[in-house]
């Protein structure tokens, strides 16, 4: 046996690499410039982790394919653009309300809150909303449960588009529409201060990764609980769970609440990041970079989806602007006579990933293990036969 | 149509009462009345299509009956959601085997102990002591159980899928079984088992009945299973009931006969 493959079959290898790698990702902002934009894709990537772990939530674990992931990501940005701006520049006689705000933010009109309240208020939104658009799939399986999911991000995408027509509580509008809410507030953290985007990213970093590791924490506990098992029970065999006892009302709830509170949480991270906010964010093609996501890492799979995440946003926040369409390929490309960027293709590319994923390995990067069984070992019982075969072709 | 009063159920564990289910123009079941006493064991027989299936997810809240009433211990669940029936002591198992394939035995049957079990979304993510308990308490019992119905310690956490035949039906046993049912709803239990198995299971329901108070309501083909160990045997045909009573007297029973066989003279149906 090989040094390597020792190595390999020591337990204590494994738990030192995952310890190195956590160090070097926790660390690694250090030993760049405060202004990298390496750190910024990393802000980026870390953020859409969260979102495609709780479309994963839905998606993944119980099984309802949801297509509208794109109004939660809407709706917690919003949040920010409601509470930690002078959008409602008029409330308390334009004095402003202020909660847990820095001295220089306390001092502007508009509503004003931490970032801590902004999550919360997120969370609460973005659970009901998900409740909202889970009731009328209740009835509906598969393919339909899509169609209905993807009308509900486009009607939430229309309203804040259109928001600027619409008023409420008096003569304040629902949102800017196409014209940005800017700036957002910066985050500001008990103990750590007030945050500075323009001068230094690194603490949005770390602010991410710790939210990344509360909601994996959240998932890995949703995942092995009564909770968790009911949704896979769900996603297996809907009859089944209900004459087992699972009630499926309550249980695809609960999976498109605590689905749509984890983009809620992402976008209420992620408005203070931009700093500015308006409805052409809020994209169909959105809710597809996100399945996409869960679909590249492998659906159900938690590390997968974590995987997943990061490389298809470092495939657009990097590969496709900083390599593809950097000097290089741009100057052998042009030798050639051919005149186009790869930004202007961007699902292209996506869509060419997927193919070739599907080809390679279609349970996904990092598959789960359930799943892994499901598409090579067909329906029913183990077929020896088949899982030679499956073996021989791999 | 007249409806009984529930009070001639009492001493029955579950009771019908003019049960009749249309899909459409089509009657599948048409006002089925009949009772089991607890602690029994009750065959439902008839030919392929009599409705027999149908009458079980009427019984499971799976159906909504068009007409007609179902009581359980005495308490109307006509058209009661399927996991409340559940959780008021109603189990099943399936024609074709419907566990979670993805999932390993062990967590089979744990979800089969969903409605014992109170852990919500709070309690699941901060997982107080109380929680930490009931999910030890729940594994341990799916052991239990899996070990009850004969299954390998070593395939415990195997796949459902992995499984061979025999095995996904003692998972699918356990399962039932975890959530604690006072009745017990047996889908022809031993389709594709052969003689030895078959006799194996019907002993085993007979342990169940002895050891675990169960009362069981089974569908089955197998005639010897059904005549070794129904006390009582309804049959369906058409989606009628056209006779019930004692194991021989259904063998005696010239409608039975016909409904299988065919009419004596002349008739080719069946």
């Amino acid at each position: 046996m090989s040094r390597v493959a020792q190595l390999r079959r020591d337990p204590r290898a494994g738990v030192a690499i995952a310890v190195l790698g956590g160090i070097a990702v926790a660390l690694f902002p250090l030993f760049r410039p405060p202004l990298d934009g390496l750190t910024n894709d990393a802000i980026l990537a870390l953020a859409f982790v969260v979102m495609a772990l709780g479309l994963n939530l839905v998606v993944g674990f119980a099984g309802l394919l949801d297509l509208g992931y794109v109004a939660f990501y809407a709706f917690g940005l919003m949040v920010t653009g409601w509470w930690a701006s002078d959008f409602f520049s008029s409330v308390n006689d334009e004095k402003g309300i202020h909660v847990g705000t820095s001295d220089f933010v306390s001092s502007l009109p508009g509503i004003h809150l931490n970032l801590l309240l902004l999550i919360i208020g997120a969370i609460v939104i973005c659970a009901t909303a998900g409740i909202l658009i889970g009731l009328p799939t209740l009835r509906l399986r598969g393919d339909y449960i899509a169609i209905v999911t993807l009308a509900f991000g486009e009607i939430i995408s229309r309203v804040f588009a259109n928001g600027d027509e619409v008023t409420i509580f008096g003569d304040n509008k629902l949102s800017n529409g196409r014209q940005s809410i800017s700036p957002i507030d910066q985050i500001n953290l008990p103990i750590f201060g007030e945050f500075d985007s323009a001068t230094d990213l690194r603490p949005y970093y770390w602010a991410v990764l710790a939210l990344v590791l509360v909601v994996l924490f959240v998932d890995f506990r949703l995942r092995d609980s009564r909770l968790g098992r009911a949704w896979i029970a769900l996603r297996e065999d809907e009859v089944a769970a209900a004459s087992m006892g699972v009630p499926l009302v309550k249980t695809k709830l609960l999976s498109y609440a605590a689905g749509g509170a984890f983009g809620g949480i992402s976008g209420a991270f992620l408005g203070p990041f931009f700093s500015s906010i308006n409805a052409n964010q809020f994209q169909f093609g959105f809710s597809i970079f996100i399945l996409a996501m869960v679909i590249l890492g492998g659906l159900g799979s938690v590390w997968g989806v974590v995987l997943g995440a990061v490389s298809l946003s470092f495939v657009n926040y990097w590969l496709i602007p900083d390599v593809l369409d950097g000097e290089f390929v741009r100057g052998k490309l042009d030798s050639l006579g051919l005149e186009f960027s790869f930004s202007e293709v961007t699902f292209g590319v996506f869509g060419f990933l997927l193919v070739l994923m599907m080809v390679l390995r279609p349970e996904g990067l990092l598959p789960e293990r359930r799943r892994q069984i499901e598409l090579t070992s067909g329906e029913g019982p183990l077929d020896d036969t088949k899982a030679a075969v499956f073996e021989a072709r791999a | 149509m007249s409806v009984e009063s529930g009070n001639g159920s009492v001493d029955s564990l579950l009771a019908t009462e003019h049960v009749t289910k249309a899909f459409g123009g089509l009657v599948a079941v048409e006002d089925v009345s009949f009772h089991v006493k607890p602690r029994s064991i009750v065959s439902i027989i008839g030919p392929n299509g009599a409705g027999k299936t149908t009458f079980f997810n009427m019984l499971t809240g799976l159906y909504k009956p068009t007409l007609g009433r179902i009581l359980f211990g005495g308490t109307d669940v006509t058209g009661t959601r399927p996991d409340i029936i559940t959780s008021l002591g109603v189990a099943r198992t399936f024609q074709n085997i419907r566990l979670f394939s993805s999932m390993t035995a062990t967590e089979n049957v744990m979800v089969g102990q969903h409605a014992r079990m109170k852990a919500g979304l709070f309690g699941s993510i901060l997982r107080p002591p109380s929680v930490r308990k009931e999910e030890i308490a729940v594994r341990d019992k799916a052991r239990e159980m899996l070990a009850y119905v004969g299954l390998a310690e070593n395939h415990f956490g195997q796949l459902a899928s992995n499984l061979s035949y025999g095995d996904q039906r003692r998972v699918e046993i356990a399962r039932a079984l975890a959530s604690d049912p006072a009745l017990l709803l047996l889908d022809e239990p031993t389709a594709g088992m052969n003689p030895q198995e078959s006799a194996r299971l019907t002993e085993f329901m007979e342990q169940l009945r002895e050891e675990r108070a169960l009362t069981i309501l089974l569908i089955e083909h197998d005639m010897k299973v059904v005549m070794g160990v129904s006390e009582r045997i309804t049959v369906l045909d058409h989606g009628t009931k056209i006779a019930e009573g004692q194991p021989e007297e259904i063998r005696a029973d010239d409608r039975v006969i016909e409904a299988y066989l065919g009419k004596r003279e002349g008739g080719q149906q069946g």
